[in-house]
């Protein structure tokens, strides 16, 4: 089986985020940029279904040569070979196209995608390839079962869960249960850096959206405290001053 | 011109997140002085498709069949996009539910539209731009995106707009839509909803558990809480991790973001990432027996005590409120 991981470089989790230029850029300075945690997923299930030789692992990326950390970690983690197509990730849209236009060149029998970006956090890079090479796309899966010829896939919905199968080639988008993120060891991080990671240049595409501004949350006002023997006091506030119950 | 809004439906009714899209909808449709169409695909009873009206539809398409009962993300993207062509719409809204996040990117491909998805607040439209506000970095921060397409899509965070009862009975039509064989590939075989329970990403009170509740034993307090107070449940992530309790609880940058009215959290040290998925609550309570426990910091309102003591007390005193109210 040929697998393709659609992998993004993100801000750290722990990353406090500001902004520069009158609020139009985001804050890269001392910024430490990881694997986004969704994607590790991905990557651990094909790495595991793959293992024993039973298939290869190709991670792609789109983004400019910064990212080559987030790259080899890839491959220190397990996957066979690399490709990055050397552009700015302007949008979901701009990335899904350029993902696309390889996949059409070097078909899958399975693509993956975190279930979301935690920068952007659209969770459309799926939908749109799906929608680009007309394969059916599930945006988040919590569980993948590999078959011969098609996949049982587990989804969520609100309040509850959703199976299906679907025929090879599809795209899903990886959550948490579909496996765990697996740590690169000495052999792997010594293996990456001999790892094929061929660098292609973007397509021409129209503009969809472009991001204006940013902000940050407005800060909340000083918390009330509440005596712990007096709850009655706390349903009181929660009903008479803030009226959410 | 006009606005397309999809209503999804729940096992043939819609639920309060479609009344929140519709309302959006039609002010958006009353900011181009247009109409507002809704298409709702399934089974779903007449009246039901006609109260939409009372939300701001002008006219309901009921895309109904057997081949259409149940959700499939391809063929649904594909009823919505010709739905959006038939009504020559170029506004479309959905809602950012998990069914929606997997048809927005679709039906912004099929119509070549830029897609503005987690969006939170109408969109701003001034000298030929449309802006739409969006939760970005994970709950950490919001952007604003231009949609430059001809066609717009949005899909609404639900608890961000209010809903507003300003029609009357909507006009309800069948349409037919054009769906491909290749559509259908995926096949449903089993559907399981916990019906009993509150969903997490619809839920205006989320009462939420950290590792300060020890271990799944003791969650019987969580459950009792959200129970008489209507709301969904929901965890820390290590508390997930652990198995105390199912990823589908684990709210944070890496996993569910809400936005509830109210956010309970108890034993939760407050976690930058823990944070990222909750901060766009509208009131924050924090029960922890650490004073110097980060969560304190962004909390509306907060008990410094030990959770086993204080949440059987807060059980008694919501029970009595509920009584005399
Ligand atoms: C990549 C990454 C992503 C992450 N994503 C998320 C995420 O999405 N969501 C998330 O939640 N976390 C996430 N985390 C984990 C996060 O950093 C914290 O570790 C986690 O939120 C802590 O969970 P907790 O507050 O339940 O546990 P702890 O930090 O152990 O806190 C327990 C709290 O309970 C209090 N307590 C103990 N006993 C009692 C008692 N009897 N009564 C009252 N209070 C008591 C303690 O004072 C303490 O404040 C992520 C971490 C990483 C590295
Ligand atoms: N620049 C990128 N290069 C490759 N894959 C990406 C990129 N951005 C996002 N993705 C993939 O798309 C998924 C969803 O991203 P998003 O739609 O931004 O939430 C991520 O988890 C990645 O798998």
């Amino acid at each position: 089986m040929k697998i393709l991981v659609c992998v993004s470089n993100v801000p750290d989790t722990t990353t406090k985020i500001t902004f520069t230029d009158n609020n139009t850029q985001f804050n890269t300075n001392g910024v430490q940029f990881i694997l986004n945690p969704y994607d590790e997923i991905a990557l651990a299930r094909a790495i595991e279904l793959t293992d024993g030789g039973k298939g290869t692992v190709t991670v792609i990326n789109v983004g400019e040569a910064n990212t080559d950390a987030t790259i080899r970690k890839a491959l220190a983690i397990g996957a066979t070979d690399a490709v990055r197509v050397n552009a700015k990730p302007h949008d979901a849209w701009f990335v899904a196209y350029q993902i696309a236009q390889y996949v059409k060149a070097n078909p899958f029998d399975l693509i993956l995608t975190g279930r979301e970006s935690i920068d952007y956090n659209g969770s459309k890079v799926a939908g749109m390839l799906g929608e680009l090479l007309d394969l059916p796309s599930v945006s988040i899966i919590k569980k993948l079962e590999a078959g011969d010829s098609e996949a049982t896939v587990e989804r969520e919905i609100e309040g509850g869960k959703e199976v299906l199968t679907i025929p090879y080639p599809f795209v899903a988008g990886a959550a948490e249960g579909v496996a765990e993120p697996k740590i690169p060891n000495m052999r792997g991080i010594m293996a990456a850096r001999t790892k094929p990671l061929t660098v292609i240049e973007p397509a021409e595409v129209k503009t969809l959206s472009e991001i204006v501004s940013y902000e940050t949350p407005a800060p909340r006002g000083q918390v009330t405290l509440v005596s712990a023997t007096d709850t009655a006091k706390l349903v009181e506030l929660l009903h008479a001053e803030a009226r959410v119950i | 011109m006009s606005v397309l809004i999809y209503a999804e439906n729940a096992g043939g009714k819609f639920k309060k997140s479609v009344f929140e899209a519709v309302s959006y909808a039609r002010a958006i449709a009353d900011q181009n002085n247009t109409t507002l169409t809704a298409v709702s695909i399934g089974n779903v009873d007449t009246a039901e498709l006609a109260a939409l009206g009372k939300y701001g539809a002008n006219k309901v398409l009921n895309v109904s069949g057997d081949k259409l009962k149940n959700f499939v993300n391809q063929a649904y993207a594909s009823v919505i996009a010709e739905a959006a062509k038939s009504e020559g719409s170029d506004i479309v809204v959905l809602s950012n539910t998990f069914s929606g996040r997997g048809l927005a990117p679709r039906v912004g491909v099929k119509l070549e539209a830029g897609v503005a998805d987690s969006s939170v607040a109408l969109p701003v439209q001034d000298g030929g731009t449309f802006k739409v506000k969006k939760t970005a970095f994970s709950g950490k921060a919001f952007a604003t995106v231009e949609l430059t397409s001809a066609i717009k899509v949005i899909s609404l965070v639900p608890n961000s707009y209010k809903v507003v009862e300003t029609g009357e009975i909507a006009e309800v039509v069948d349409f037919k839509a054009e769906t491909k064989d290749s559509d259908f590939k995926a096949m449903i075989k089993d559907i399981v909803r916990a019906s009993d329970k509150v969903s997490l990403p619809d839920a205006e009170i989320v009462v939420s558990g950290g590792r300060g509740m020890k271990g799944p034993e003791n969650w019987g307090l969580i459950e009792e809480l959200a129970s008489i107070l209507g709301a969904a449940t929901a965890c820390s992530k290590p508390v997930s991790d652990a198995g105390w309790r199912p990823h589908s609880e684990h709210v944070g940058q890496t996993g569910i973001a809400v936005s509830p009215n109210l956010y309970i959290a108890v034993g939760i040290s407050g976690a930058i990432q823990h944070l990222a998925g909750v901060s766009s609550s509208k009131v924050i309570v924090v029960i922890n027996k650490d004073p110097e426990a980060p969560f304190f910091k962004v909390a509306d309102y907060g008990i410094v005590g030990d959770a086993f003591e204080v949440l059987p007390q807060l059980i008694a005193a919501v029970k009595q409120y509920k009584a005399s109210a």
